[in-house]
């Protein structure tokens, strides 16, 4: 791989924010093919407690099969997703279903790209913030009303919409739900595909600023994928460049957009429109 | 044609032999949808065909049948099916829920209790207690699978952020044994205590779905709530008019345009053997 050399720079200079040592999540070798196609290969890399990744890349370049398969949604051809569970660090390849399902919504949050496919738009905000905190065993309806109440505050919903279905809910404020949705449970681990997608710049900033205090405040770990480079280089502390499934440059965010080495990532980051 | 042209209780005995199956796995894992293949039935789905063809594997020539329909047993719905096994199966047919051996029943349970060797066949419209949360059925299959039921509360959740109660009426979901999640059928919730610890077999059949599912006798059947928000088993609060019962389950029915109503038992058998022994309610012709 000809990128070795700067793969290897890179790895001296990884920044490790907490004072925990042990990775979070520790990613070798993650494979998966479509038939002969590759959707993504020979992913390897170590996230920390507290620690932003980006993934960048362009359309079809492997971001969202990647995170696909380190969420559990697709099952990869080869390589190991080692997450540090409550009982020690687990193969969750490994991990019987139910297993992997249970860490699915309770340490793990996945906001998606369109908050349709995140949220359940026949029900109130109230219910889909309450939905995990149910699927975990809550049972008293004050004690789910109140902390759906509180989250709603938290992601800037007025709390008398707390009845309203999503569908009444503007772009932005879909995406919002669906992250209080996801963070209820207090996950330690946040799966972010493209979540500014779709929304106006406007909104975006108020998203990302929003995202950005939720992070720091609840020192979550976020692996976030997009093609968007402003919203890595506001959110994320590392990053990791993409081209047809394979990762072609990583490094400290600003290291890498400062200072692209891969003639792939100096294309990416020269053909961001400037205003 | 002759009736004779049918097998005995209409279908051949092969079909029946493969109901059965199901129905013995269904008792085996108390809630459990059982797939089956139904078979066309010669009424519409929604008339309860898979009550139909669960009640006619279980017939023996020597049952007595009780057919209700919301408790009443002299409705199109009951009275057709009735006919149509005292056509096919020639077997006795009963309006007294103590002498039936063999009782099919849509969307009640009648109030007389029931008793060892009875069994209660339920018509089921849509088995599925999660199908208007989450519309795959792989998901929901997974969600049994896997004792995944959070999504079941969500419902109760909407409710009472809608309404400030429980509104669902009917069909309120139960869980079985502490294992299944399941849909009674659309009894009204005052019907489900009922479910639990009863004497007789209940049987679910579900044709246009293709599912059995049963309660063996004397299964634990708890109906899901909130802790601040219990079950309660609701009624009309009156009594009922022609027999003054106020323990039953009653019918509102408007008998003119004036704002006029009566309430009445849904149990017509219940209703009836109460005032053939002298029971009166507020309209109740005067005695001659």
């Amino acid at each position: 791989m000809m990128e070795g050399s700067d793969l290897s720079i890179f790895a001296k200079k990884k920044p490790q924010p907490m004072a925990s040592t042990a990775p979070l999540l520790r990613v070798e070798g993650l494979t998966k093919r479509y038939g002969a196609r590759i959707g993504c290969a020979d992913v390897s890399f170590d996230l920390y407690p507290g620690e932003v990744l980006g993934i960048v890349g362009e359309s079809g370049s492997g971001k969202s099969t990647l995170l696909s398969c380190l969420a559990g949604h697709m099952a990869p051809d080869a390589g190991r997703v080692i997450f540090d569970t409550a009982e020690g660090p687990r193969d969750t390849r490994e991990m019987s279903e139910p297993e992997r399902r249970r860490l699915a919504r309770t340490d793990w949050a996945y906001v998606h790209q369109n908050a349709r496919d995140g949220l359940r738009m026949g029900v109130s905000a109230g219910g889909n913030v309450g939905e995990r905190l149910m699927a975990v065993g809550a049972r008293h309806y004050a004690d789910i009303r109140t902390t759906a109440t509180d989250w709603l505050g938290r992601v800037e919903i007025a709390p008398e919409r707390i009845d309203d279905r999503p569908s009444a809910f503007s772009g932005g404020m879909q995406q919002r739900l669906q992250i209080a949705r996801n963070l209820v449970t207090g996950p330690r681990l946040v799966f972010m595909d493209e979540p500014t997608g779709g929304l106006d710049v406007s909104v975006q900033a108020r998203l990302l600023d929003l995202l950005r205090g939720l992070v720091r405040e609840m020192g979550l770990s976020v692996l976030i994928v997009t093609h968007d480079l402003a919203v890595v280089r506001l959110l994320a502390d590392r990053l990791m460049v993409m081209k047809g499934g394979r990762v072609v440059e990583q490094g400290l965010t600003d290291q890498v957009l400062d200072d692209p080495q891969h003639a792939y990532t100096q294309l990416l980051v020269s053909s961001v429109l400037q205003v | 044609m002759t009736d004779q042209a049918y097998n005995f209780a209409y279908l051949d005995e092969q079909t029946k032999r493969m109901i059965r199956r199901a129905i013995l796995k269904g008792v085996a894992v108390p809630g459990y949808q059982v797939p089956f293949a139904s078979r066309e039935m010669p009424m519409p789905y929604g008339w309860g065909t898979g009550g139909v063809q669960v009640t006619s594997a279980c017939l023996m020539p020597e049952d007595c049948l009780k057919v209700i329909d919301q408790g009443a047993d002299d409705t199109t719905n009951a009275v057709s099916i009735r006919k149509f096994f005292q056509r096919t199966a020639g077997v006795q047919v009963t309006e007294a829920t103590a002498e039936a051996s063999v009782i099919q029943t849509r969307h009640r349970i009648p109030e007389t209790p029931l008793r060892e060797g009875q069994i209660l066949v339920y018509q089921v419209p849509i088995p599925e207690p999660l199908r208007f949360l989450e519309p795959r059925e792989t998901e929901t299959r997974k969600m049994h699978e896997l004792e995944e039921y959070g999504l079941m509360h969500v419902k109760l959740y909407e409710d009472i952020a809608r309404h400030g109660q429980i509104a669902t009426s009917y069909a309120y979901p139960v869980k079985v044994e502490g294992r299944y999640v399941m849909d009674p059928s659309p009894i009204p919730k005052f019907d489900n205590p009922k479910l639990s610890d009863n004497a007789a077999l209940q049987l679910f059949g579900a044709g246009r779905e293709q599912r059995i599912y049963a309660l063996p006798p004397y299964t634990q059947v708890v109906s899901l709530d909130f802790d601040d928000h219990p079950f309660e088993a609701g009624k009309a609060p009156h009594d009922c008019d022609l027999c003054g019962a106020g323990e039953s389950y009653l019918d509102e029915v408007i008998v003119d345009d004036a704002g006029g109503r009566m309430f009445v038992c849904s149990d017509t058998d219940f209703c009836a053997s109460r005032q053939a022994v002298g029971h009166r309610g507020r309209l109740s012709p005067e005695e001659v």
